[in-house]
């Protein structure tokens, strides 16, 4: 279909490009550069680029990234939809070789040494689950609301977050359920996200609240809804008496979970969280130090460089995971407001592209990319804002390091290569 | 639903995130203000600038304690490598079991913030440390200010700094904290907020582990540190120092007075001690040698310990009986040898023969003062012994004895005067007389003064009926920049003319009476000797004086403990300290000689054994004769208590 297209397009190839998405994506990654300097930067440190620091390292991914996002654009797009299956077995591959034979950082066992350079396994994996799963929902005659259908495709996403739970990194893992997204846009019915979020937001209430008041509340809840629901069928009522025993289990078993399930660490988070436990040292230290950082910032921020809760350490991780609240610091509330205005921009222009594709692959691909995008952005800034626990989880795009620089880089040139093959 | 349809889910679903995070943001970043509160606090650091302390001066602008630059070896653990500790101890000439252990200390400390492991090196050490200070990484050497002393002397003057206890921590309100140095004694201790200055602040941007990362906003909310006041003291440093010397060796004190001014020229009090023993490294292990030091060379004599005044109340005495018109100049007593208070008690006197005023203050006539003591008591006017005696302490009291004269150093010690109180508790209201406490009237029994009060008599006989409260600061400097403290004036209600009448009668104490020893050329000296009676031991001797007779410009007062009749070797002393003072000079070597070099002690155990030498006998009287009954003596002999 597109050979000729591509032939008489290499001249052509820039106007077909999406500018909007890649605007964003240039903004975004001027705008987590200039942070990243400003994180480390100090009196004693003023060098524009140095190759010791993380600014001058995240220059050279950047390089790297753009190198490797020409060649995505410049090979041709019947490359991703065919080597589909294939890039995920060697990336399912490469991380189970990772599991055994990776490096930990931060507790997490998802480095390979690959000559000079550290790769964190799970970032191309993430691609790699994408292009897989839309594969395989652009099968002819795959039906989500078939039951085979349906295990092939849990099974695509359940593979690597096994193996990337077997690194022993949660935030990682967290992402590859964030592909449901994507089977949601392909028909899944819709409570395959609504039942595990109520979960989420039962066991939340319970932890914040005990499991008394939220049995109180949801018996309450329960029968107004039968009060109204009472002249409906009798299936209906069936489907609320079931939501309702399905709520106290959930409530009874959460207490359990919470107590025998989760690991240390992860429950003393959740506790901080959630306002239970204080622990300035410990795991509330990250979250209020990242809010003292962006909330020091006020609505125009210290400005750039002149930040002093990110430069000098206080805030951990402040060049990767916490690298939001430099931007909060620096650049206050009107900074902070232009970042999300960015990644909303970015999502939905990546939604446009996706609802305009005439191949479902392409389409599948880009709602891959959106949902692995929002995860990140998700998990990331609530962290920071402290309104989730602390996952080590990258911003896409602003956040200093390698693999994810690369690994975002590949996720948005091959929606943007599929998309302008397809004009 | 159409799968179309849930583009539109997805979307909504990201909107309400973002709308969400804006939401928070607004809350944390605009209307939160704890965390921009939080923020201060966990970056910047507010270190404090120690301004130099002020210095000491005396009276012709010679520096008394001054400041000197010293140099503690530092060293900030996390940047140690390598370290060669052989090398750096042979280096710095300590022990390495010493260093390691201020090391480890160091560590624990903080690993990250610089501590000292050897403080004040020498300079020539400092030297050779900074050549080699490449091969020592994460040691660096810190100058600091610490006191020095240009000549030894004045230490219970000076006194010394210490670090500030809890105590005195709660009581600065905030200014000071722990392990910073605050006057403990002396003048040290009462012009402390003078001396020290205001510290200043120093805002530091620092990061978590509070390494320093530059300065908060270039500075512009710093507090530079304001440098402490420069004491300008009346102190004589040559006077002082030569004081000391005479004293050397011997227990006692001196101290000299500027009579128009209040000025305190010298004040030695002996045993002392090196003020230089109690800077830097071995200060605390020399405070507790001194503390157990059986000579108690921390306790000031001048201000804390108290002897009865014996004869040198006399002048006073003859002051009060003019003043109360129980006696004229001319009222004469017939001394054959003592007082004879009953058949069988006499209070014995040296002196024989008949005298008036002039006379019994010349020679010292104990009859005479037992026979004006009664008439002060006795006086009809009064009514009663316990009147007569509230009249004669009025007047002690305006001579600034029973109380404390207010002296700028601390510890001083309130004098003594017998009370009607302590005699109704000791023999029943009523039942005691003039008779009864005649001791007084010479001077001895239920009262005792400090040295400095006894020299402050000797100011007030100079100023003919007033005196300044005796004071060694006089004003501060700082930068040029003086104020001068006014000190009060008390004025004691006697005639002068009475004063003159003493004054004559003093001269003559020198010219032809009990301390002709003390005689200068040149200079008309006036001066009464005194011996206080030591239960404990040989009697003190005491001399006050001044000097010139016309034109005062020192009063003076010597007690030499131990050393019997105040003519042989307080009155010399005294010569020649106002000699010192008034000339700079010093005619009669020989009186010098004997003072600096005779062994008073052994001189003067061998007069006690010639029992009946004059001398010894002079005045040591009463005490196995007047067979009175002692009432409890609330104080007796000096109460020696370290001045900490």
């Amino acid at each position: 279909m597109s050979a000729q297209r591509i032939n008489d397009s290499s001249r052509s190839l820039l106007s077909r490009l999406d500018w909007p998405l890649l605007s964003i994506f240039f903004t975004l990654l001027f705008i987590g550069w200039f942070n990243i300097y400003s994180s480390e930067y100090n009196e004693n440190q003023k060098a524009i680029v140095d190759f010791g620091m993380s600014h001058g390292k995240q220059l050279m991914w950047i390089g790297i990234s753009l190198s490797v996002g020409f060649v995505i654009l410049m090979l041709d797009e019947r490359l991703y939809h065919t080597l589909g299956y294939v890039f995920y077995v060697i990336m399912l591959l490469l991380v189970f070789v990772t599991i055994f034979a990776g490096k930990v950082v931060n507790g997490a066992q998802g480095w390979l040494q690959i000559g000079g350079f550290q790769l964190q396994s799970s970032e191309p994996m993430k691609v790699a689950a994408a292009l897989a799963l839309a594969k395989y929902l652009s099968n002819y005659g795959v039906d989500l609301s078939n039951r085979k259908d349906k295990f092939y495709a849990f099974g695509i996403i359940a593979l690597p977050v096994i193996l990337v739970l077997a690194q022993n990194d949660t935030g990682s893992a967290l992402v590859f359920l964030a592909l449901f997204m994507m089977l949601f846009r392909e028909g899944l019915e819709p409570y395959f996200i609504v039942i595990p979020v109520w979960i989420g937001v039962l066991s939340i209430m319970v932890l914040v609240f005990d499991k008394i008041p939220v049995l109180i509340v949801l018996t309450g809840l329960g029968l107004i809804a039968y009060w109204l629901f009472r002249k409906l069928s009798y299936r209906a009522l069936f489907l609320l008496i079931g939501l309702y025993l399905f709520s106290l289990t959930v409530i009874m078993l959460v207490d359990f979970g919470f107590n025998k399930i989760l690991k240390d660490y992860q429950r003393d988070r959740i506790e901080v969280l959630i306002g239970k436990k204080v622990d300035m040292k410990g795991a509330g230290y990250n979250v209020h130090q990242s809010l003292i950082a962006i909330g020091s910032g006020g609505v125009l921020g210290k400005g750039f460089l002149k930040g002093t809760q990110t430069k000098f350490n206080f805030v951990p991780e402040q060049t990767t995971d916490f690298i939001f609240c430099t931007i909060g610091e620096e650049w206050g509330f009107v900074g902070s407001l232009i970042v999300i205005l960015l990644y909303i921009g970015l999502m939905y222009r990546i939604s446009i592209i996706a609802e305009r594709q005439k191949f479902s692959f392409t389409r599948c691909y880009a709602y891959g990319v959106l949902s692995i995008i929002f995860i990140h952005f998700l998990i990331n800034i609530s962290m920071t804002l402290g309104l989730f626990p602390v996952i080590g989880i990258p911003l896409p795009y602003i956040s200093y390091g390698g693999s994810a620089m690369l690994g975002f880089t590949i996720l948005l040139f091959i929606l943007l290569k599929l998309d302008a093959a397809n004009q | 639903m159409l799968n179309e349809q849930r583009s539109k889910v997805i979307r909504l679903v990201v909107f309400a995130i973002g709308f969400l995070f804006i939401l928070r943001l607004f809350w944390v970043q605009i209307i939160d203000k704890n965390y921009k509160q939080f923020a201060e606090q966990n970056a910047l650091r507010k270190e404090t600038i120690i301004p130099a302390r002020g210095l000491i001066y005396d009276r012709k602008g010679k520096l008394v304690v001054n400041n000197q630059t010293f140099y503690d070896v530092m060293v900030t653990p996390a940047k140690v490598k390598d370290l060669d500790t052989n090398a750096i101890c042979q280096l710095l000439d300590v022990d390495k079991k010493d260093f390691m252990e201020s090391y480890a200390n160091a560590e624990s400390y903080s690993r990250y913030r610089p501590s000292a492991v050897i403080r004040q090196i020498s300079y020539e050490q400092y030297g050779s440390l900074q050549e080699r200070l490449f091969e020592f990484k994460g040691f660096f050497v810190q100058a600091r200010e610490a006191r020095t002393y240009p000549k030894a002397i004045a230490a219970h003057v000076l006194g010394y700094l210490g670090e500030v206890s809890d105590n005195e921590i709660e009581k600065s309100e905030g200014y000071f904290k722990s392990g910073d140095y605050i006057g403990k004694s002396g003048l040290e201790h009462s012009y402390e907020k003078e001396l020290r200055g205001t510290k200043g602040i120093k805002n530091v941007l620092v990061d978590v582990l509070n390494r320093e990362q530059g300065r908060y906003m270039n500075g512009i909310y710093d507090i530079p540190a304001v440098a402490g006041k420069d004491l300008l003291t009346g102190l004589d440093l040559s006077l002082q120092e030569y004081g000391e010397k005479l004293l050397k060796g011997r227990k006692g004190s001196i101290v000299a007075i500027e009579p128009n001014t209040g000025e305190i020229l010298a004040m030695v009090s002996m045993p002392s001690y090196d003020p230089g023993m109690l800077l830097g490294r071995k200060r605390s292990s020399n405070i507790g040698k001194l503390m157990i030091d059986p000579d108690k060379p921390m306790f000031n004599r001048a201000i804390q310990a108290r002897y009865p005044p014996g004869s040198t109340l006399k002048p006073l005495m003859a002051l009060f009986a003019l003043k109360e018109h129980v006696i004229i100049p001319s009222t004469t007593y017939v001394c054959n040898g003592g007082y004879h208070l009953t058949a069988t008690q006499t209070i014995r006197c040296h002196a024989s023969g008949t005298f008036d005023l002039h006379g019994s203050i010349q020679m010292s006539c104990n009859t005479y003062y037992c026979n004006v003591f009664r008439l002060l008591i006795d006086n009809p006017r009064y009514r009663s012994a316990a009147n007569g005696l509230d009249n004669f302490t009025a007047h002690l009291r305006e001579f600034g004895l029973g109380g404390k004269l207010g002296i700028d150093i601390p510890n001083e010690n309130h004098g003594i005067i017998p009370t009607v109180k302590l005699y109704n508790k000791s023999y029943g209201a009523g039942a005691w007389h003039s008779s009864t406490i005649i001791s007084l009237g010479i001077g001895q029994a239920e009262m005792s003064f400090t040295p400095l009060q006894i020299a402050n008599n000797a100011a007030i006989l100079a100023n003919k009926g007033f005196y300044i409260i005796p004071h060694f600061v006089r004003g501060f400097d700082r930068n040029g920049r003086r104020e001068m403290l006014q000190w009060e004036r008390h004025q004691v209600n006697i005639d002068s003319s009475a004063f003159r009448l003493v004054a004559d009668a003093m001269e003559d104490v020198i010219e032809h009476g009990t301390a002709t020893m003390a005689k200068v050329k040149g200079i008309q000296i006036c001066g009464k000797t005194g011996t206080a009676q030591n239960p404990h031991g040989r009697d003190h001797s005491i001399f006050m004086a001044f000097a010139p007779k016309n034109a005062p410009k020192i009063a003076i007062c010597v007690i030499l403990e131990n050393s019997g009749f105040g003519g042989t070797w307080a009155a010399p002393m005294g010569g020649l300290m106002i000699e010192k003072y008034l000339h700079d000079s010093i005619t009669d070597k020989w009186q010098e000689k004997r003072i600096l070099e005779s062994d008073i002690d052994a001189i003067e155990s061998i007069m006690d054994k010639s029992k009946g030498a004059e001398h010894s006998t002079h005045e040591k009287s009463k005490k196995q004769e007047v067979k009175v009954k002692e009432p409890a003596k609330e104080e007796e002999t000096p109460d020696e208590r370290p001045a900490d």
